[in-house]
C-alpha cells in the first residue's frame, strides 16, 4: 500500500511540484478554450493567448520562487 | 514532417537520458551494496510491469478522437515541461541545488548499508530498484507517448527512449559508477523547452488553433520558449557564486 501511495504520489508529482504554476496553468487553458470554444475567439489567436499566457506564468513562478529564495 | 520525427526523437532521448540515469544510479547502488540478484529481479519486474501496462493501456489510445488526444496531451504536456523548464532555470540561477548522481548514490548506498544486516534485506533491496526503474520507467513513457501519439509517431519517440536507454547501459557499465558527469540539468532544460513548445502547439491544436506554417511553427514556438527562458536565466543570473542548495519547491 506504502509502494502504491508513493507511486501515485511520484505520478502526480510529475505534473504538479509548485502548486500555482499548474493551477495558473490549467485555468489559463480552460480560459482560453472557453474563448475559442463558447466566445468564437479565432483559433490562432487563442494558441497565441496560450503560448503568452505560459510564459507569463513561468515568468511569475520563477520570479516568486527567486525573490522567496533571495530575501 | 522531417521536423517532427526530428525534435519528437530528439526529444523522447533526451528525457530519457535523464530518467534512465537516474534509475540506473538506484539499481547501481543496490547491485553494489546489496548484491546484483535483488537488482535484477527488481529492474526486470518493473520492466515487465510497465510492458504490462503499455500493453493494456497502448491500444486505448487509439481510440480517443485525435482532437481530444492532442488537447490532453497537450495540457500534460505543458504541465509537465513547465515544470521541468522552472526547475531548470532555478538550477542555472542557483535558487535550487543540483541534481547530484554521486549523492544520490551515496545516499542510496547508505540506506541499504543500514538494512543489509536485516533478514529482508535483499527483498527492500530488490524493492528499491523496482521502485526507482518503475517510476522513472513511467515518466520515459509518459514521454514517449505524449512526444509520439499525437501524430502517429510514437515509434519513433520509442527508438529515442531505446537509444537513451542502450547509451546509458552502454556508459554506465563501462565506467561502472554513477554518471554524476551528466549535464543533467542542462538536458533538462533542453527537454524542457522542448516539452513546453510541444505542449503550447498540441494544446493549441487541440482548441483548434490553426497554427501557420503547420509542423514548422513548433520551431517558432521552440524559439520563442528559449528565448524567454534565456531572459529569465540572465535576469536572475547570480551575482555572486551559485548556492550549494536552496529552498525553493
Amino acid at each position: 500500500m506504502k509502494l502504491i501511495l508513493s507511486i501515485i504520489e511520484e505520478i502526480w508529482g510529475l505534473f504538479v511540484d509548485d502548486g500555482s504554476l499548474a493551477v495558473l496553468s490549467i485555468i489559463l487553458i480552460a480560459a482560453v478554450t472557453a474563448a475559442v470554444k463558447l466566445f468564437g475567439l479565432p483559433g490562432a489567436w487563442g494558441g497565441l493567448v496560450l503560448g503568452v499566457g505560459c510564459l507569463a506564468i513561468l515568468t511569475f513562478s520563477v520570479d516568486r520562487a527567486v525573490r522567496g529564495n533571495r530575501s | 514532417m522531417l521536423t517532427t520525427i526530428l525534435s519528437t526523437v530528439t526529444a523522447s532521448f533526451l528525457a530519457s537520458v535523464v530518467e534512465v540515469v537516474e534509475a540506473f544510479t538506484i539499481v547501481l547502488a543496490v547491485g553494489l551494496t546489496q548484491s546484483w540478484r535483488p537488482a535484477l529481479i527488481g529492474t526486470g519486474a518493473a520492466l515487465a510491469l510497465l510492458a504490462v501496462l503499455v500493453l493494456i493501456f497502448g491500444p486505448l489510445l487509439a481510440l480517443v478522437p485525435i482532437e481530444a488526444l492532442q488537447f490532453v496531451v497537450g495540457v500534460l504536456l505543458i504541465l509537465f515541461g513547465m515544470r521541468w523548464l522552472r526547475k531548470a532555470i532555478l538550477r542555472t540561477v542557483g535558487v535550487i541545488a543540483l541534481h547530484d548522481e554521486a549523492k544520490a548514490f551515496a545516499k542510496q548506498t547508505d540506506a541499504l548499508s543500514k538494512q543489509s544486516s536485516e533478514q529482508r534485506a535483499d527483498w527492500m533491496a530488490g524493492l528499491a530498484a523496482f521502485k526507482a526503474v518503475l517510476l522513472e520507467g513511467t515518466e520515459v513513457v509518459f514521454i514517449v507517448i505524449a512526444v509520439g501519439a499525437t501524430r502517429g509517431l510514437t515509434l519513433y519517440a520509442g527508438l529515442g527512449a531505446l537509444a537513451a536507454f542502450v547509451v546509458v547501459m552502454i556508459v554506465g557499465l563501462a565506467v561502472h559508477k554513477p554518471l554524476s558527469r551528466v549535464p543533467e540539468n542542462a538536458l533538462k532544460f533542453v527537454v524542457g523547452l522542448m516539452l513546453t513548445s510541444f505542449g503550447i502547439f498540441w494544446a493549441g491544436e487541440g482548441i483548434g488553433a490553426d497554427w501557420s506554417g503547420a509542423d514548422l511553427s513548433l520551431v517558432g514556438i521552440f524559439v520563442i520558449v528559449t528565448a524567454a527562458a534565456w531572459v529569465l536565466t540572465q535576469r536572475y543570473a547570480p551575482t555572486s557564486a551559485p548556492l550549494a542548495g536552496g529552498t525553493a519547491k
